[in-house]
């Protein structure tokens, strides 16, 4: 009779931990020793973030295309406008959201790490922190939005936004044409995480002609 | 949006539309002035506050004096040769002070 009180081993959890993850885990270790934090703040933060995803910035777009003065707001104070949907977003750091027009569109990245709008938008997409999207999108920044399935018209200005330093940034799309009389909430089912990174635009609205 | 100045920061040495050049140096160590941009001729796009200067802030310095932070504009063609659309294209990054010198607006790019 084994261990487990019955004759077949039970398998241990196939998990490998990579060298990455050893090393934070003995980072957060020293931390907690060091009383610099406690293991509940890290899980408490991780909820934080898990509980964060792009649908907080799809329902301000979508707030932002149904009501001028939110969109003034969200272009002004992008940490007021989110509160007032109930999104807390007031940690140290500050978010700009930049607006596409029919004559910009516009695109962020992160060149030096991977700086995102995480405390409204959640964790970024793992392509986002790749390096050949970190490198290529403020090179060839069309090809790229190509590549995600969308071709700015040519006399459309493409504006790559690199934020490496102490702002987050989000964009507001254009609503799709054919939206008209859609509800708050089929507008915010448009918007998709891609769109706000700017790599691409908004669902084309079904009721679209 | 912007942080308001605070006692330790110095008064911005540029304003809205300012031509500038970004340093040609290599630092060692943390910044946040990419490689791409160093050298090359922008803009000033908007003012974005004072900030803990970050090359101070990533060995446990406190920051100070703070830095003014600017979103600087590039035109495209001027940092990619061969840009697929170099008339229109701009990018932005944003840049601490320390980082920019004064152009002639006149000087040939």
């Amino acid at each position: 009779m084994s261990a487990n009180g019955h004759d077949h081993p039970h398998e241990e959890a196939r998990y490998e931990r990579s060298p990455w993850s050893a090393r934070i885990q003995a980072l957060e270790e020293l931390l907690v020793e060091k009383a610099v934090f406690t293991h509940e703040e890290v899980w408490d933060q991780i909820e934080y973030m898990e509980a964060r995803s792009y649908e907080n910035g799809a329902r301000l777009v979508a707030r932002a295309w149904v009501d001028p003065e939110f969109r003034a707001l969200l272009l002004s104070d992008t940490k007021a406008a989110a509160l007032e949907l109930g999104i807390d977003a007031s940690g140290p750091v500050e978010f700009i959201t930049v607006e596409n027009t029919p004559e910009v569109h516009n695109i962020i990245v992160c060149t030096l790490c991977s700086c995102y709008p995480r405390a409204i938008l959640g964790r970024p997409p793992d392509w986002y922190k790749s390096a050949s999207y970190r490198s290529r999108a403020v090179k060839e920044p069309r090809a790229v939005m190509r590549e995600f399935g969308y071709e700015p018209p040519e006399e459309v200005r493409v504006a790559v936004h690199d934020s490496s330093a102490d702002l987050r940034y989000m964009v507001l799309p254009m609503r799709p044409s054919g939206a008209d009389g859609m509800s708050e909430e089929e507008l915010a089912a448009l918007v998709t995480r891609d769109s706000l990174v700017g790599v691409s635009v908004p669902l084309a609205s079904a009721r679209a002609g | 949006m912007v942080r308001g100045v605070s006692a330790s920061s110095a008064e911005p040495r540029f304003k809205l539309g300012d031509p500038v050049r970004v340093l040609d140096a290599d630092r060692e160590g943390h910044v946040r002035t990419p490689d791409y941009v160093r050298s090359r001729p922008g803009w000033i796009s908007s003012f974005l506050g004072q900030y803990p200067n970050p090359e101070s802030l990533a060995y446990g310095g406190d920051g100070l004096p703070e830095q003014p932070l600017y979103k600087v504009g590039f035109r495209q063609g001027d940092l990619w040769p061969g840009y697929e659309n170099p008339s229109g294209d701009v990018l932005y990054v944003d840049i601490y002070e320390h980082w920019l010198d004064p152009r002639p607006a006149e000087e040939a790019r």
